[in-house]
């Protein structure tokens, strides 16, 4: 460990104060020195120890499973822990496609959001409505699912599942019979989870792209919204995939809001606007009644949520970090 | 090529960019405040209907009485979740936060940016977008295995939760101490040690404080990983290891799982308790951060 | 971007990229007529009365200290001061004898028919060919692209050094080529005037001479406004030149700029008539 400022280079009077000040030091300041270089070190190969005891653990705990499944544990949608077959496709599915519904209302709202706040709004309205947008952030998922359920459900999910799938029934998506308690239903609270997370870090890109790239665009005589689609929108790509992915990245995490909503029933169907599941809310809610052989398809489950998270994140970091640093 | 011709430019007054650019420009602006009011539409229901709902059942018998012993009850209130949520967010903090800010600590004063940095800055990251539902998983199998529910284990969780937050956030404001007061301190024959302990952490103080008391407010709002490790409980419990424990975020899910308006009418009063909580952390977050902006 | 309908301004703009030949005479003489100019940032004045004529091909400089509201006043002639929060401009800009803050003129079509280019060269994160081609899309041109951003490229001396790598992003080119990419982009819209706000002072003395040359290229087609602190360019390149210095009160804590002498640059040169013009151009301060 280096220090930026060598002391005996600094004391260079010669006078016996500073000498023995000097000699004192070195004795025990060094030392202590050194202790604290070291502990701060492994506090922090602490973080890079947890991440990798949390992998190896789960790993091996649900390893007798993944044997005994082998490949069938995601390809199958055969979830019958009585029988000893665990296929977690169904749990995938629904995990996926409740994230991709968050993700399709989120962004647009989210860069919408975003654009207003940073291009359009008027200088006092800026700080309160970023505020409340950074509310959301801090809500609690149970309180999500919470007011999900008993307010969203009733008053808009329910009503639109059903105006969906009478209006554009014909296409399998939206095929009825219409239920809020859905992938639908779990993918629009997500949608409102995550809105805060895109939208501050795409609040940060857009505010990052130069004012002069912004002057050139209207000095060549474009209105604001060319200005954006022109100037703002093509140099904040990357941040925007990033701040997405990250969206992403809570989304199929997302437990509790998404358990209370998704309906909690074991299929691949096509339609978004019956019940399904996901392998969050499948742990939270078959934990407390699983044998110990189910635990560990449980676990495993956990394993390969995990695994598509991390994937997700460090894609998105890598894009984040690339973008900052530049 | 002939020199074009001076160009004839034109009144300019009432003339006006093409139609179609014009209502591209008012459609474009328009969205984006549609996109504004469909977002904080939530916001204000949220909070309003959580207050409207919560106070309803929100009472002093509430906030100091524990659960009733069935769902159907009327009455009790969620003091053994508020004790269960004091405990394991208070020694989620106690573990997380040394922890975390003497990582930070080796983030900007030592590493740097050599790889062994770049790897913890970077799992970091990565760490926060962990499931909570997967830590909760991973403390279930290597604790609560051998050990059996209780505060510790959802404390473990927690403070895994809180860990990577408190680093990134304190490396933030670690990085703002200017240079020349690290210089001052040097030149005054301080080592590394001292200046970090004296000058640095003081002059970050209330920036790390805010880091801090955001992650508190996530840890006290999170529920999948307790449903693991702690399991609920409805009396008030103060065993650390071995008795499973209730938190507020898990009565309110278990209140609203439950079919009875009782417990339903609980889990909003529940909820009400909860947000105030967080909102009254990320509050004292902002009060801090603009401390910080201020001293700076 | 294609468009059915042709708005009026396309219309002209159209007409004008056929005709031939000589100008036929029109309006008034001068390009920009200034009078009685004022900005105020904030409430606080940052120019005060300015009045000065801008003439039709030629060159016209404005030099002075820093601080003195040079951009300030470049900014009044596109209306780009309006993107300034808090911003106020008193006083005419009579654009052809026409005021472009009068209510009912668009500040699109003012920077439509007034290109400008910045201090830093500040090209799109796109590709050479889609920076030139930006302006021109934007306005629905229907005419042949590659052709425009030939021809525009041409114009701003550059195609020589650019033509094999159109598709490649701008921000791979070099300082001095990035600043002529600028005035290229500024060119394919076909303004009437070029602003120039420093554009040369972030780039190196062999950039610097190669803008220069084309500024007086340019000058054949364009009517020129640049702003500079270099003195020794301004009495290199302009026909005109203004000087502005900076007033301080100091009771009020308040500064300034004021316009102190506008005439022929030869005159202000060699035969200022202001001393403090004479001081600043025989570099006594500054």
């Amino acid at each position: 460990m280096s220090e930026p400022v060598s002391p005996e280079a600094l004391s260079t009077a010669s006078s016996t104060r500073a000498e023995r000040f000097r000699r004192e030091r070195t004795r025990l300041g060094r030392r202590a020195d050194t202790l604290f270089a070291g502990l701060t070190a492994l506090a922090g190969l602490l973080v890079l120890i947890i991440l990798a005891y949390m992998v190896l653990t789960t790993t091996n705990v649900a390893l007798p499973v993944f044997r005994s499944q082998g490949l069938s544990f995601v390809t199958s949608a055969t979830w019958r822990p009585a029988d000893g077959q665990f296929g977690i496709l169904a749990f995938v599915y629904g995990t996926l496609v409740t994230s991709a519904i968050a993700l399709v209302i989120a962004v647009p709202l989210s860069l919408g959001v975003s654009l207003y706040l940073v291009e359009v709004a008027p200088r006092w309205l800026r700080g309160p409505v970023a505020y409340a947008v950074d509310l959301l952030a801090a809500v609690p998922s149970v309180v999500y699912g919470l007011w999900g359920v008993f307010v969203l459900l009733p008053l808009f999910l329910q009503p639109a599942a059903e105006f969906l799938s009478r209006t554009l029934g014909f296409i399998p998506i939206f095929a009825g019979p219409a239920s809020g308690i859905s992938y639908f239903g779990a993918g629009v609270v997500l949608a409102i989870m995550i809105v805060p997370i895109i939208s501050s870090l795409s609040r940060e890109v857009f505010r990052a792209v130069p004012v002069e790239d912004r002057h050139a665009a209207y000095a060549l005589g474009a209105t604001r919204w060319e200005m954006i689609r022109g100037a703002v929108l093509p140099r904040s790509r990357a941040g925007i995939v990033g701040a997405t992915m990250l969206g992403l990245g809570r989304a199929l995490g997302e437990t509790i809001a998404v358990a209370l909503l998704i309906g909690s029933r074991a299929e691949v169907g096509a339609s978004i606007l019956k019940p399904g599941y996901s392998i969050a809310a499948l742990i939270a809610n078959t934990f407390g009644e699983a044998n110990p052989e189910g635990i560990r398809a449980l676990v495993g489950a956990g394993v390969v949520l995990f695994a598509i998270t991390i994937m997700i994140n460090m894609a998105a970091r890598m894009l984040v970090w690339r973008m900052v640093e530049r | 090529m002939s020199a074009p011709a001076p160009k004839d430019p034109g009144r300019l007054q009432g003339r006006r960019p093409s139609p179609r650019r014009v209502w591209g420009d008012r459609l474009g602006t328009l969205a984006m405040l549609v996109a504004t009011v469909l977002v904080l539409l939530p916001v204000g229901m949220i909070l309003f209907q959580i207050a409207q709902k919560g106070l309803g059942t929100m009472s002093w018998e509430f906030l100091t009485q524990a659960m009733p012993y069935s769902y159907r009850k009327i009455g009790g209130g969620f003091f053994n979740a508020l004790v269960g949520t004091a405990i394991m967010v208070g020694l989620a903090t106690a573990v997380a936060v040394p922890l975390g800010v003497l990582a930070a600590i080796y983030l900007t004063e030592y590493g740097k940016k050599n790889l062994l940095a770049t790897l913890i800055r970077f799992f970091s990251d990565v760490m926060t977008g962990v499931p909570s539902i997967f830590v909760g998983l991973f403390v279930y199998t290597a604790f609560v295995l051998p050990f059996g529910f209780g505060a510790v284990m959802g404390a473990a969780a927690l403070a895994i939760i809180m860990l990577p937050i408190v680093v990134r956030s304190t490396e933030e404001m670690l990085k703002l101490v200017p240079r020349e007061l690290k210089d001052a301190s040097y030149a005054l024959g301080a080592g590394t040690w001292q200046t970090t302990v004296r000058v640095v952490l003081p002059s970050a103080l209330p920036g790390i404080t805010t880091g801090v008391l955001l992650a508190v407010a996530r840890a006290a709002g999170e529920t999948a990983p307790l449903i693991l490790t702690t399991l609920g409980a409805i009396e008030i419990v103060t065993k650390l290891v071995g008795a499973p424990i209730s938190a507020l975020p898990l009565a309110i899910f278990d209140g609203a799982r439950s079919p009875f308006a009782a417990g339903q009418e609980r889990a909003w009063a529940g909820a009400l308790e909860l947000l105030l909580i967080v909102l009254v952390f990320t509050l004292l977050a902002r009060v801090a951060a603009s401390r910080s902006r201020i001293s700076r | 971007m294609n468009e059915n309908t042709i708005s009026l301004e396309e219309n002209i703009t159209a007409t004008e990229r056929g005709s031939e030949g000589p100008a036929p005479a029109f309006g008034a003489p001068s390009v920009f007529t200034v009078r009685g100019l004022g900005v105020h940032y904030g409430g606080l004045p940052a120019l005060r009365d300015v009045s000065l004529d801008v003439q039709p091909r030629e060159i016209t400089a404005i030099i002075g200290p820093s601080g003195c509201g040079k951009s300030t006043l470049i900014r009044c002639f596109n209306r780009m001061n309006d993107l300034i929060p808090g911003a106020e401009v008193s006083g005419e800009v009579l654009y052809h004898g026409e005021d472009i803050y009068a209510a009912g003129v668009d500040p699109v079509t003012v920077r439509r028919r007034i290109g400008m280019v910045f201090q830093r060269p500040n090209p799109f994160p796109k590709s050479v060919y889609d920076n030139v081609a930006f302006g021109a899309r934007i306005n629905g041109y229907k005419g042949d692209m590659d052709e425009l951003v030939e021809r525009s490229l041409r114009r701003a001396a550059l195609w020589d050094e650019v033509k094999s790598k159109l598709r490649k992003s701008a921000l791979a080119l070099s300082g001095g080529q990035q600043q002529r990419l600028c005035i290229a982009r500024a060119i394919a819209v076909e303004p009437d005037v070029i602003l120039m706000d420093e554009p040369a002072s972030a780039l190196d003395p062999i950039a610097t001479v190669r803008i220069e040359d084309l500024m007086q290229e340019l000058k054949q087609e364009y009517s020129i406004v640049i702003v500079t602190h270099n003195m020794q360019q301004a009495a290199r390149v302009s026909d005109r030149t203004a000087f502005l210095y900076t007033e301080v009160d100091e009771a009020a804590g308040q500064r300034w700029g004021i316009l102190v002498e506008f005439g022929d640059t030869s005159d202000i040169f060699t035969r200022p008539r202001d001393k403090r013009t004479e001081d600043y151009v025989s570099g006594r301060f500054g």
